[in-house]
């Protein structure tokens, strides 16, 4: 089940990148493709970001990872590199949880 | 590869830029390895897809929908909507790499979001767009996948991903790949409806579907704004 999830998203994203070499270059200029390209990764990511901050399988909550994500984004304010930001994310949860508060 | 009209004094300057830019994505990969390993994938799987797959944001969607429960298709059309973009990235490299065969092939795998940049910040002459794309995605490529196996290994150490918050890092990771997006209204609009709609959908739907959904919202935005203007 994870193997085919990771062999067909590979191949799949593989192909994606490829079939850009092999269509006429026009398609660029079609500006619902561009605009759509350029949304689809906002709506997605904050989706993700929502869903992986609140949800527990289908129920909603809130934890002690509202706090890791309010901390990211203060890095992010900040202008931390990536790894900053998800570290500071991940020890404030820790924190939060080994001081009791938060689950 | 050979870039032979190039001075080597600007060529050694893309080169020590696209090792920098390996170099940050690297640590990036020390937490895909992490997360992906505390999300349920084994580290062989988790490297597969590094060096398969091998965009980011992808590859932090398909193990983030796994490990939320959500079932194998979503997460593969998640890692594929993510993807598309790296499609438009492959369509405004093709006039200027001029690849054919296996090189073709492979400048396909290194088509990402830091090889594309770094070869549009060097427009000109097209040999440094050429170089810069090449050392770029070759740096990522090999620090990505390197930081990979360190973070799966590290991960795979240490016990309950809980008690070291690495289920807060799934969240932030996002947002950091979301941020840099953010750069006006439009997008914040859609940010904010897309998270709505996923948050309004999660009791309702199977974990990965209410992602899906979200992507609807590009679609209705990009009607939206089509009518507009």
């Amino acid at each position: 089940m994870i193997w085919f999830a990771v062999l067909a998203g590979s191949i799949g994203c593989y192909l994606e990148k490829l079939v850009g070499y092999f269509l006429p270059h026009s398609v660029l200029e079609n500006p619902s493709v561009r605009r759509v390209a350029g949304l689809l990764p906002v709506a997605l990511l904050a989706a993700l970001v929502a869903v992986q901050t609140f949800a527990v399988g289908q129920t909603l909550v809130i934890d002690a990872r509202l706090a890791g994500l309010a901390a990211a984004i203060i890095a992010l304010m900040l202008r931390a590199p990536f790894l900053v930001v998800v570290v500071v994310a991940a020890v404030t949860a820790a924190a939060l949880r080994a001081a009791g508060l938060g689950t | 590869m050979s870039t032979p009209d190039l001075p080597s004094s600007h060529r050694r300057r893309i080169t020590s830029s696209a090792v920098g830019i390996g170099l940050a994505t690297g640590a990036y990969g020390l937490s895909f390895g992490a997360i992906s390993v505390a999300s349920g994938l084994t580290a062989v799987q988790t490297q597969t897809l590094s060096l398969l797959m091998f965009t980011g944001g992808s590859q932090f969607a398909l193990v983030g929908v796994l490990g939320a429960g959500g079932g194998a298709i979503a997460a593969v059309l998640t890692a594929w909507l993510l993807g598309a973009r790296n499609g438009m990235y492959a369509l405004s490299m093709a006039p200027t790499l001029q690849v054919t065969g296996l090189r073709r092939l492979a400048a396909a795998e290194l088509t990402i979001d830091e090889s594309t940049a770094m070869a549009l910040a060097h427009p000109e002459p097209p040999e440094a767009a050429r170089h810069a794309f090449w050392r770029t995605g070759l740096s990522v490529y090999v620090l990505w996948n390197i930081g990979t196996l360190l973070g799966a290994l590290g991960a795979a150490a240490i016990g309950d991903p809980a008690t070291l918050g690495l289920d807060a890092a799934i969240p932030a990771a996002f947002i950091a790949l979301l941020w840099p997006r953010l750069v006006d209204r439009t997008m914040w609009a859609v940010a904010l409806a897309g998270a709505a709609v996923a948050l309004v959908l999660t009791p309702l739907l199977r974990p990965g579907l209410p992602v899906l959904a979200a992507g609807l919202v590009a679609l209705v935005a990009s009607m939206l704004i089509g009518r507009r203007t």
